[in-house]
């Protein structure tokens, strides 16, 4: 139908208010102070493998309590689809992730936030949410009508309740773990369909900013791609007299440019994402490029162009780094092309720092009937050891024997000094395991634990069954002792890659490392059964109830027996002779 | 097959509960009373005393509308005579008076803010008249009169063009009931802000007052007919569908009427759906064309500028264009902070919001005069019309869905009625059977009331996935289950068969044979 202007006809009560309302739309002077403050960021990395990280953070804070009955409605800056969802759900805290390809951590080192390959999401829910698990289940409903993504397979056969392992990142101290769950589905493809809206719940969307180097056919063209939304309560100042909600949209990707024929390592904004910067997004407070440079700091290594004097310092991961600052909201940043493309040259690079902690997963054992999962953990700190929480979420159809469960480093037996084990139900909820080990210095320790493979009903197998079934990714969070004094003082200005995990002690920092999903066969039928089936019972029942008819109906007589085969001759001749038969 | 056969009947039979087919059957065909109670009061001094004598007199008029052949709506009209006493209950209420309270001498009827209207007798049907005669003077305009301030028969009409297919004469009847949304239990009315150019315009406005003080009275007065939530959100870089042409003689940026259909789909994109609530949304857009595109007006087919500057598209919402080049200078710094009056804005959205609730929806005839609306924005007569359609379209729609249920659960013998399903579908039966009930005493209220339970339990039935589980369970599984049983046996007992009739053939042809 088409839409026709229309006449507001009749209309005296509110012209009467018109006079008596505010004057005509002026300038004014004293604008209210908007209580809500978008910052974005990018930081690339070299690798030293030869490929690049960037890394987008976009950080929204909104000075406003969601939870204070269902009067929050009026959105600025703040996605309204995001703000309803926490209203409506009573969501105290919400992490999702969809990931794209492994990280690498042997060769890539740690990046600034770990996400498990395909889809994760744990969310906190308000104390005051009585049906949790209902709760849970529309909320992933409605996510994946966000973000265009199969989480509505998130059920009870794939959610936990991790005790230990995922702690509230924002303010509150609830711990009990029954407001907690936590889900991955390690199968989700992640592309353009879930960049949009991804782009979508950016104040500029992909107009202006930081975000048009967002384009997917560049994106998904690389080693790694991963995008989050985390959604948590903050502090505005130091003595946490106000809150606010903070939603931080963080996008990893990594990129492999780098063929060794040519020998040439060389990358710009244009070469990476096919665009070049001109502006920073207007609504933005702070809009800034940081490029890492530490690891060559007199510049023999590599080479920045156009080059910056500004120089930044932030403790990132136990380490203090060194950055290169392009501040865009400055005009000047831009040069006299109005467009910024960094070039990044470098010549050789030595080896890295091997990452104090990293894991890696695998099955082990053959046939269809029984397994090993083995974990191996790499505490790589030359003198100190530390603990770590292992969560191992295991769907139901591997039946874990714990009885076998072992945990060894250094050839001796390393006792887990917490174990929270809660079984399976078959179709109702996953295994979880969660321990708490302590690795020695420069170890490896190994956890394996047997199972068996359970068959499944026929309509539960996927449609390519033969491919094997996914198992999520162990996820291990620990507090590595750090090299330098960590920064506490989180309030202070500092760049936002550096601080979304919160840092409460100068000599350790918090990790979280993921390994790689498992991918497990389990025992498939042929399907082509129902088939065999009926030709076999076809076969019994006429082959049965065929020689039982023929014997209840056939009436028996006495036959003579038919001359034999001398007398038929002999009576053919006879014939022709003209005598009688015999 | 003693055992056999109940075994095979009990295993294999589907669970059907029992439903009201009869009593969906009869709600089926539709036949709506809907009563108006009409409460005549002369003021002091227009009937002589002999006539008050005779008061109370009670009138009752049949009036039958038929719409589409099956349905019958009979409007009865209760006449109640009184003298110079008004009472406060639901019935309309037309008071006489003789002209002195009217300011305005050429109306007829003065239609109030409250349920009232006043009508005024010529003089020569003053004097010497029975009650009876003055009444029936005064019926074509009480008719009118109802009309306007309950229902009409376009009114009940478009409140059942669902199930209707309209007169394809009245195209601008077609549009009105195209308008206005379908009937729902509650609405989400979103307010967006479209800033395309935040580099030039830093606009504030204030929505959360403008909401409490122009709105929220509305919407606390509609309370009764549906739940309204709204929020409100602020979208940067959203530019409309079509590039407004550039008008030299009025040095201005144009947008004809015709384009505007083109306008609403990538500003949709970027809207976003409401992610809490199924409910429709009503989008209200305030559209602030960018420094380099303004002023922006939109032009009606006559190239006329249109006065509000704004449009609305039919159950969707409506947009606003606001210009706000003129409150900066040529050398203004960029970006401008520009307060929006919300005053204005909210005065065209409110009558967008009007439309498309569907509370304004027809014209008065000629000689009426209608009272200005109050403070809150819709007068009581116009709740109870806005009452009576959705109450009859709430009717209609649950008694289609309830109806094309018993008649889909009727063909398909597979699908399985659980007791949960029966449940919802004979409260629903029973919640119509009340509504209507209702709506034939006139108590609109508790009509409407009836009628929304009703729409949710036959909506709640309808979609059940429990219905589904079996629905789509095919033949060919059914064979592939007894063929291997039946096929088998079926060969040996054909092949004896034939046998026999070739046997009884040959034993009759050789009696034959014997007799010959």
């Amino acid at each position: 139908p088409a839409p026709k202007p229309n006449q507001p006809t009749s209309f005296e009560a509110t012209a009467d208010k018109e006079d008596t309302s505010a004057p005509e739309t002026v300038v004014q002077s004293s604008v209210p102070q908007p209580k809500d403050d978008f910052q974005e960021e990018l930081v690339i990395r070299p690798l030293h493998s030869g490929d690049i990280y960037a890394s987008f953070q976009f950080r929204t804070l909104w000075e406003t309590d969601f939870m204070r009955g269902n009067k929050v409605s009026h959105y600025r800056l703040f996605p309204k689809s995001l703000g309803q969802v926490i209203s409506k759900f009573s969501v105290r805290e919400l992490h999702i992730s969809f990931t794209q390809g492994y990280w690498r951590t042997m060769q890539w080192g740690q990046p600034f936030l770990p996400s498990p390959p395909g889809a994760e999401l744990w969310v906190w829910f308000q104390d005051s949410v009585t049906d949790v698990d209902g709760t849970w289940k529309e909320l992933t409903n409605v996510l994946s009508g966000i973000f265009c993504a199969s989480l509505n397979f998130i059920d009870s056969t794939n959610t936990v309740q991790p005790s230990a392992s995922f702690k509230p990142l924002g303010i509150g101290n609830v711990t009990d773990h029954r407001f907690l769950r936590y889900a991955t589905l390690p199968r989700e493809i992640v592309c353009t369909e879930n960049l949009t809206p991804w782009k979508k719940l950016l104040p500029c969307g992909s107009k202006a900013g930081l975000a048009v180097l967002l384009k997917s056919e560049k994106l998904f063209h690389s080693s790694f791609h991963s995008q989050a939304v985390h959604i948590r309560p903050v502090c505005q100042d130091w003595q946490c007299k106000t809150t606010s909600w903070e939603l931080r949209q963080t996008l990893n990707v990594v990129f492999d440019l780098h063929t060794p024929g040519q020998g040439k390592l060389e990358w710009s904004l244009f070469k990476m994402f096919s665009r070049t910067l001109t502006e920073a997004c207007p609504l933005a407070s702070s809009s800034k490029i940081y490029i890492d440079i530490t690891d060559d700091p007199q510049g023999e290594q590599f080479e920045v162009s156009p080059a910056t004097h500004l120089l930044s310092q932030a403790m990132v991961l136990g380490d203090r780094r060194t950055f290169s600052v392009y501040d865009l909201t400055q005009q000047i940043t831009f040069g006299t092309v109005r467009s910024l493309n960094l070039l990044i040259r470098w010549k050789s690079s030595e080896d890295m720092l091997r990452p104090l902690l990293h894991a890696e997963r695998y099955v082990a054992g053959y046939g269809l009937q029984t397994g090993e999962i083995h974990t191996l953990m790499y505490n790589n700190h030359p003198y100190r050891s530390f603990p770590v929480l292992l969560l191992d979420s295991v769907p139901w159809y591997l039946r874990l024997y714990i009885h076998t469960l072992t945990v060894t480093s250094k050839g001796k037996d390393n006792k887990p000094s917490y174990i929270h084990y809660q079984p399976s139900k078959d179709r109702v909820r996953p295994h979880l395991l969660e321990m708490l080990v302590q690795l020695p210095p420069n170890s490896v320790t190994e956890v394996t634990v047997q199972f068996e493979r359970a068959l499944l009903k026929w309509t539960e197998y996927t449609p390519d069954p033969n491919h094997g079934f996914y198992v999520g990714s162990s996820v291990i969070s620990s507090l590595v002792p750090s090299i330098v004094a960590m920064d506490t003082n989180s309030t202070r200005e500092q760049p936002l890659f550096s601080s979304f995990f919160p840092c409460k002690e100068e000599s350790s920092y918090f990790m979280r490392v993921y390994t790689e999903p498992l991918l497990v066969n389990l025992p498939t039928p042929d399907f082509s059964m129902p088939y065999n089936v009926i030709c076999l019972t076809c076969t019994v029942v006429a082959v049965g109830y065929g020689s039982l008819y023929n014997l209840l109906t056939r009436s028996f007589q006495i036959e003579e027996p038919s001359p034999g085969l001398a007398k038929r001759i002999a009576n053919i001749i006879r014939k022709m002779r003209g005598v009688p038969p015999l | 097959i003693i055992v056999g056969v109940p075994l095979w009947w009990r295993t294999t039979e589907t669970y059907r509960a029992w439903l009201p087919v009869s009593q969906i059957n009869e709600l089926s065909n539709l036949q709506l009373q809907l009563s108006a109670e009409v409460e005549v009061v002369f003021a002091r001094g227009t009937v002589t005393p002999e006539q008050q004598k005779k008061v109370p007199l009670t009138q009752i008029q049949d009036e039958e509308h038929t719409v589409d052949g099956d349905l019958f709506i009979n409007a009865v009209c209760l006449v109640v005579t009184k003298i110079r006493r008004l009472q406060g209950n639901i019935c309309l209420k037309c008071v006489f008076s003789r002209g002195h309270s009217f300011e305005v001498q050429d109306m007829d009827v003065y239609v109030g803010q409250r349920r009232t209207a006043l009508l005024r007798i010529g003089a020569q049907m003053r004097v010497g008249k029975t009650l009876d005669q003055l009444l029936a003077h005064l019926e074509p305009r009480i008719k009118q009169v109802l009309q306007v301030m309950s229902f009409s028969h376009t009114d009940i009409s478009a409140a059942l063009s669902d199930r209707v297919r309209l007169s394809p004469g009245n195209k601008e009847s077609i549009a009105d009931s195209m308008r206005t949304f379908k009937s729902s239990p509650g609405y989400e009315i979103t307010f967006s802000l479209l800033n395309p150019d935040p580099k030039s315009h830093r606009l504030h406005w204030d929505i959360e007052g403008a909401v409490q003080t122009y709105i929220q009275p509305l919407l606390t007065k509609l309370a009764s007919v549906a739940n309204f939530s709204i929020d409100s959100q602020t979208l940067y870089y959203a530019m409309l569908g079509v590039n407004p042409r550039f008008d030299s003689s009025l040095s201005a940026y144009t947008l004809h009427s015709d384009s505007l259909a083109h306008v609403i789909n990538p500003v949709e994109a970027r809207l976003g759906s409401n992610a809490a609530s199924s409910n429709p949304v009503l989008n209200f857009l305030l559209y602030v064309p960018d420094a380099h595109h303004s002023p922006l007006y939109i032009h009606d087919r006559k190239k006329q500028e249109v006065p509000s500057n704004a449009f609305h598209s039919p159950r969707w919402g409506g947009i606003m264009v606001y210009n706000v080049n003129g409150f900066y200078g040529p050398e203004a710094v960029f970006p401008v902070d520009v307060n929006i009056n919300m005053a204005k804005v909210m005065g065209v959205f409110l009558a967008q919001l009007r439309l498309l609730l569907g509370v304004q929806s027809s014209t008065a005839p000629s000689g009426f005069l209608v009272a200005p609306c109050g403070s809150n924005g819709l007068a009581d007569w116009e709740l109870d019309r806005l009452m009576w359609s959705r109450s009859v379209e709430n009717v209609a729609t649950a008694t289609t869905t309830i109806t094309s249920l018993a008649q889909l659960l009727e063909q398909i013998g597979n699908i399985v009625i659980n007791d949960n399903i029966a449940e919802q579908v004979s409260s629903a039966v029973t919640s119509l059977q009340l509504a209507v009930a209702e709506l034939e005493t006139g108590n609109l209220r508790f009509a409407l009331q009836y009628s929304k339970e009703a729409i949710l339990a036959s909506e709640r039935a309808f979609f059940d996935p429990s219905l589904l589980h079996l629905l789509y369970f095919p033949d060919d599984q059914k064979f592939a289950i007894y063929i291997p049983l039946f096929l088998p046996m079926c060969v040996p007992i054909l092949l004896s068969l034939l046998k026999i009739v070739s046997d009884a053939r040959q034993k009759r042809r050789e009696k034959q044979a014997k007799k010959d």
